[in-house]
């Protein structure tokens, strides 16, 4: 409420998701619930049967001819370019004789049903030539076997500042992967359009590349090739690059054939032939002064690629931005692996490396903690960044603002962080079975694409002369919230209720050349795009309300739902509806691209990032000493959104960063068997949380009075990704009640996710 | 014919394929896409649907995973979709939930949650006349942490991977709390009605057919899926066709089809056979149904033992329990199973049955003779799972009874456990005067382990005597490694959990559970 008690329309406001009524009754569509056409072909893709060889025979006859059937594509089939990798050459569409993953698609069908295309696939009969596969990122670290050349990041001189420090750690982390597990799988439906066209209805968080490719795979040029994607089931980052495929093999059918087709991955062909998280080895060798000061570490972090670069080579640069996570440090060496195995290509997923990254930092910071006898909290505060001394990254970006101390300050005290380790400490004196523990960890994490260009967005405004909006904009929507959001900012100029504006499903030819909805970026870009479109119209009305009315701009006001125009009341509809008959133009577009940030990679320095969000939270749990079973009791958190733009929408991504970053850390287990085949190839034996899994006591709150620095969309701050790391709190909260067994004696070298085995292994010092 | 009511709209297909699913025909037949497909394995939730069936003048409401389940066992109930919660312009109170609360992000698990929320609120949310009917932890409903409880309970087979959970959370404590009379309990007559009907005329129509084969009506000779309602026209069916499948709660059968992309032919259903779906109290033992679900089987042996309660509530999903069946458990002879090894610790015994020409010969053996190897049992050809004879725990005593059964998975909610382990144990003056110890998830089978029970029984209840065990066990099993755990930490878990039972044993104040439902 303004002082006068007028109400602004706009940011700030907790609305619901656009499409929660649609949710709730089952009215939001995804790909695969659209009416099917007359005619329409359903396509599944085969896959290879070993890790690593060539094809000898490729004998598709039976599979040709099986009921239902009407066509089979191999790598011979595609009229263009084969390569669809998305950044680096070396993922072709199907193999083309080589094969370097388990599952790697090498054929596909097309047949007039879902259930007939999958039963053909069956009938492939492929021969092989084995060659060794390397399966183990440890393998691939000591024969150099990379994806792309290694990275160094570096500032002061790291060894001499180790050597002369009166205390060191030599040690390893082991980081596990992640599937992403989005409800709704990878789809796809493709049609054909007159002029040889390709119309794609997909669920992807990146239309731009998908056109790209498809365009590319048919030989076609970009202008022929339209992407739809009015919302997915679930993104991850698991949709920003490994979403194309599967277009294109329906594009290549739909162009043979001339008929819609669908190409819908199986949930186990989802988890077998989509890339996952990268898992890390991490080295690191750090000197820290008697008070837990850190003076000098080198990392060597190592990321399991897969069998080609995929978006390795940013996801390795975003794991080595982030091993300070919010820790100063004074002398610096990360050095970065891309290593390659006969895997699948692992690829983006919210956090993009840096969650791997920000994990070595707070395990780094435990371990000085246990060797110092001192309480972890006690040395993180110790070695916080600020924004005085302690104020320049490793990668030579200052820190300019950091809210990260008062953060932690407030939840140390909020949280009764020091009472309920005083308490702890007696339940676990009396309990021999059972040990809780408790952590607190903080969260800085970098704000933008780290590669530049992509850094840029566009919206498109239309109004109509009833005073409706259309809006549309290069994000996509995968449940985040975004088409809410950008409707509450363009709502906020015109003052108008969200509820005239609608937010139309993300076209390649309504907005252009966009950028992936990844990266945490999405309302930050296209929020700004869009708010310059609307800018644009709101001039264009003031200019033409002012002309004609005969009245300064600035008594001109927006109110809702209504113009004041000096003492006249108009309602919005009247003022286009008279700017149409006065011929103003009532569609804009707008663009943004971020400034200030530019950066170097030949001398690994600059301002990767434009701003930092920052967060922390204290997590509390119960771990089972004889089983290795845990359960997380509690958890707090005070997390840095800026202004935020909808608290609501916030808090949701805070929450259920928060629990999937629980579940990567502890019940998320991938594993492969001695051949490169995926064991845990659905939710039957990967588990990711569920309900009882979220903690009896769950305080999130956002961090109050902190407008963004710079000046982003309303000062917020994008909120996707950083929470995830948030979890690790839980991760180190294990780790303390697994130090509390013999009175902090041994240093609990857990990695990983902690499952219960991998709890029991640390627990008996299995390693 | 297959009857059923599709929300209020009574479907009768004469014709139907035996392995159709219900997700398969809502969304491919009907064009009905609110239901989701997630995983196609029971796992997820995305597709979960609610039928509601007659039990004397109420309908109970349960959530079941339509993508397992076989189109022909929903004949005579009512099946309800996302579609038909809300009435003209206005939200069910159970959506109107989801939405107040933020509960959906990206949307696509959320009908699914919806129809679970649905449930729970028919079944513990107050003002319906169902409400304590199968509610056996219904009293203590005001507590919060039991109202949390409930939903954990109800919603554990439901995966989200936006929200983490706790609008959805909300969401169910609000749908406790607000329960407004719906069109579903408007139309309760007459919806027990026509199902009454359809029922009614099934069982008639089969009594009057001396021959059940052509299914009910006489007429309808092609259907490839059979609803015997007694065991001898199940007999009957069985002999007749020797290859068709038998169908209990599906939750593994349906796999062949929606994993394996296997054919399934012909399908008998068990359980609409009125003698598997009793229930018979007798002094010392119950007769459990073998078709009866493992939900009211959880409801019955809840009072009278704790852990096998809390088993229970970790066995599968809500879904999965509402559907699986205590016999097909067992029948399906799964190396972890998690039931058997409680049933072989408490020397349950099974009554099986098969019809040879005109008799019927039945024989009563141990749960633990049954399983002989991997999926291997002594089931006969013709033969069936008649009944599970549970004994009840012998009265109090001077000895102290005891059965403890530990559950280790990966996660809380609906996995399958990397060791399974069942204790039945009797302690007189600290003395271990008998002990049963069964395991699944160690071997081939789920099976004793006679080396730990030779070095506890008849020994003092203490720590040597707990190493000795230890030490047994190990040479009981030889566990494989695979996705949910390596052998060694099998055996470890194994030899730590006789750790845990002394101490349960000897000191009840020390805590030594991280999760147990009260």
């Amino acid at each position: 409420m303004t002082k006068t008690g007028e109400v602004i329309i706009g940011a700030g406001q907790s609305l619901i998701h656009e499409s929660a009524a649609k949710h709730v009754t089952g009215e939001a569509t995804y790909i695969d619930d659209q009416p099917t056409y007359h005619g329409q072909l359903f396509a599944c893709v085969g896959g290879s049967t070993i890790a690593h060889g060539e094809i000898t025979t490729l004998n598709l006859e039976a599979v040709r001819s099986a009921l239902g059937v009407v066509d089979v594509i191999t790598a011979q089939s595609v009229p263009g370019k084969l390569d669809i990798g998305p950044v680096f050459p070396g993922d072709p569409l199907f193999s083309e004789g080589l094969v370097e993953y388990w599952g790697q698609p090498i054929f596909a069908v097309a047949a007039i049903s879902h259930e007939l295309a999958k039963k053909a696939v069956q009938l492939a009969k492929i021969d092989y030539k084995p060659l060794e596969p390397v399966l183990d990122l440890n393998e691939a670290i000591n024969q150099e076997f990379y994806v792309r050349p290694p990275h160094r990041m570096q500032r002061g001189n790291a060894e001499q500042a180790i050597d002369n420090s009166v205390h060191r750690i030599q040690s390893t982390l082991l980081v596990g992967g992640q599937e992403h597990f989005y409800l709704e799988g990878q789809a796809s439906t493709v049609v054909p359009q007159e002029d040889g066209g390709m119309l794609v209805y997909t669920s992807t968080q990146n239309p731009t590349e998908t056109q790209k490719l498809v365009s590319d795979v048919l030989n076609l040029p970009m202008s022929k090739v339209d992407v739809v994607t009015r919302r997915m089931g679930g993104g991850f980052g698991g949709k920003e690059t490994q979403a194309a495929p599967w277009s294109c093999v329906a594009a290549i059918f739909a162009n043979r054939t001339r008929k819609v087709v669908a190409c819908r991955l199986s949930r186990r062909d989802d988890m077998v032939m989509t890339g996952k998280r990268h898992n890390f080895i991490n080295q690191y060798d750090v000197g820290f002064d008697d008070d837990g000061m850190i003076s000098g570490i080198h990392y060597t972090l190592a990321g399991q690629c897969g069998y080609s670069p995929d978006l390795s080579d940013a996801i390795v640069d975003r794991a080595m931005f982030h091993c300070d996570n919010a820790y100063y440090l004074p002398h610096a060496t990360v050095d970065g692996l891309r290593c390659k195995t006969h895997t699948v290509s692992n690829t983006a997923f919210r956090g993009f490396g840096g969650p791997q990254g920000v994990i070595a930092a707070e395990a780094v910071i435990d371990e000085i903690a246990f060797k110092l006898k001192k309480d972890p909290l006690e040395v993180r505060k110790r070695n916080l960044y600020n924004t005085i001394d302690r104020n320049i990254t490793h990668y030579h970006q200052k820190i300019d603002s950091f809210s990260i101390s008062a953060i932690v300050d407030q939840l140390e005290k909020e949280s009764d962080y020091w009472s309920r380790r005083k308490g702890i400490q007696e339940f676990n004196a009396q309990s021999p079975i059972l040990k809780k523990g408790l952590a607190l960890t903080p969260v800085k994490f970098g704000i933008s694409f780290t590669v530049s260009h992509l850094n840029q967005a566009g919206a498109l405004i239309h109004l109509y002369t009833d005073g409706s909006i259309q809006v549309n904009h290069g994000g996509t929507e995968m449940g985040q919230g975004l088409m809410t959001k950008v409707a509450q900012i363009v709502a906020s100029q015109f003052q108008v209720s969200t509820d005239s504006i609608i937010v139309t499903a993300t076209r390649t030819d309504k907005v252009p050349n966009t950028s992936p909805t990844a990266a945490s970026s999405g309302t930050d870009l296209n929020g700004m795009a869009a708010l310059n479109a609307a800018r644009v119209l709101k001039q264009r009305l003031i200019d033409f309300l002012s002309e004609k009315y005969n009245t300064p701009a600035e008594h001109i006001r927006f109110r809702n739902g209504n113009v004041k125009v000096a003492d006249q009341t108009l309602s919005f509809a009247q003022v286009t509806n008279e700017a149409w008959l006065a011929r103003v133009s009532l569609s804009s577009t707008g663009f943004y691209k971020t400034p200030k940030i530019h950066y170097d990679r030949e001398t690994a320095s600059g301002n990767p990032f434009y701003y930092f969000a920052n967060g922390a939270s204290v997590s509390e749990v119960v771990v089972d000493t004889l089983t290795g079973e845990y359960k997380l009791l509690r958890t707090d958190i005070i997390h840095d959104v800026g202004n935020s733009i909808n608290p609501a929408l916030d808090i949701g991504q805070i929450e259920g960063g928060f629990i999937q970053g629980l579940g990567w850390l502890t019940c998320e287990e991938l594993k492969w068997n001695d051949e490169g085949r995926l064991l845990t190839d659905g939710p039957a034996t990967y588990k990711i949380p569920a309900i009882s899994d979220t903690p009896e006591i769950f305080n999130v709150s956002l961090l109050q009075n902190s407008p963004n620095s710079e000046a982003t969309v309303f000062r917020s701050k994008a909120v996707g990704e950083p929470p995830l790391m948030l979890a690790i709190s839980a991760w180190c909260g294990i780790r303390d009640a697994i130090a509390s067994i013999d009175g902090r004696t041994t240093f609990p070298q857990l990695n990983a996710p902690a499952t219960p085995e991998e709890i029991l292994k640390t627990i008996h010092c299995d390693r | 014919m297959i009857q059923f009511l599709l929300n209020n709209e009574l479907v009768e297909l004469e014709t139907v394929n035996a392995d159709t699913t219900v997700l398969g025909y809502l969304r491919d037949a009907k064009h009905q896409c609110g239901t989701k497909e997630g995983c196609a394995s029971g796992d997820c939730g995305a597709c979960t649907v609610v039928v509601a069936e007659p039990n004397g003048e109420t309908l109970e409401y349960k959530n079941i995973n339509s993508c397992i389940t076989f189109l022909g066992a929903l004949h005579g109930k009512q099946l309800i979709t996302v579609e038909h919660l809300a009435e003209p312009g206005q939200l069910h109170s159970v959506q109107k939930a989801m939405v107040d609360h933020h509960g959906s992000q990206c949307g696509f698990c959320t009908p699914g949650f919806v129809l679970s929320l649905f449930a729970l609120q028919k079944s513990f949310g107050g003002n319906s006349d169902n409400v304590h009917h199968h509610a056996p932890r219904s009293a203590n409903i005001h507590e919060s942490s039991d109202k949390r409880a409930n939903i954990d309970e109800y919603l554990g087979g439901n995966l989200c991977r936006c929200t983490g959970y706790r609008p959805i959370i909300d969401a169910g404590l609000q749908s406790l709390e607000n329960h407004q009379t719906d069109q579903f309990d408007k139309c309760r007559e007459q919806t027990l009605h026509t199902l009454n009907t359809i029922n009614h005329a099934h069982q008639n129509a089969a009594k009057e057919n001396a021959n059940i084969i052509g299914e009910n009506s006489g007429k309808d000779r092609n259907s490839r899926f059979h609803v015997p309602t007694n065991l001898e026209q199940l007999h009957e069916l069985m002999a007749h066709y020797p290859t068709a499948r038998l169908l209990g709660g599906g939750t593994d059968l349906s796999l062949e089809v929606t994993q394996q992309l296997k054919s399934l032919e012909r399908i008998i259903l068990l359980t609409r056979v009125s003698e598997l779906t009793q229930v018979v109290e007798h002094d010392d033992h119950f007769a459990i149904g073998a078709a009866v679900s493992l939900s009211k089987t959880r409801e019955v042996l809840a009072p009278h033992y704790p852990d096998i309660n809390e088993l229970l509530l970790r066995f599968g999903s809500r879904q999965i329990r509402n559907q699986g069946t205590i016999g097909g458990n067992v029948a399906n002879a799964s190396p972890i199973g998690d039931f058997p090894p409680v049933l072989i610790a408490i020397d349950a015994q099974l009554e099986l049955e098969r019809k040879a020409s005109t008799q019927i010969k039945s024989r009563v053996i141990d749960v633990e003779d049954y399983f002989l190897d991997y999926k291997k049992t002594d089931l006969r050809e013709g033969e069936i799972i008649r009944s599970i004879i549970i004994p009840k725990p012998s009265p109090p005593s001077k000895t102290q009874s005891n059965l403890k059964v530990y559950k280790i998975s990966k996660r809380i909610d609906d996995d399958i456990s990397a060791v399974c382990a069942a204790i039945s144990i009797e302690v007189a003056d600290n003395t271990i005067a008998t002990a049963r110890v069964a395991l699944g998830g160690m071997a081939a089978i789920p099976k004793r382990a006679t080396l730990c029970e030779k070095a506890l029984c008849g020994a003092p209840l203490n720590k040597e005597t707990i190493t000795k065990a230890q030490t047994a066990l190990k040479d009981d099993f030889q566990p494989i490694g695979d996705a949910r755990a390596s052998a060694k930490y099998r055996i470890r878990v194994a030899q730590n959990l006789l750790s845990k039972l002394q101490i349960e044993l000897t000191n009840t104040s020390i805590p030594t559970r991280v999760t147990y439902h009260d």
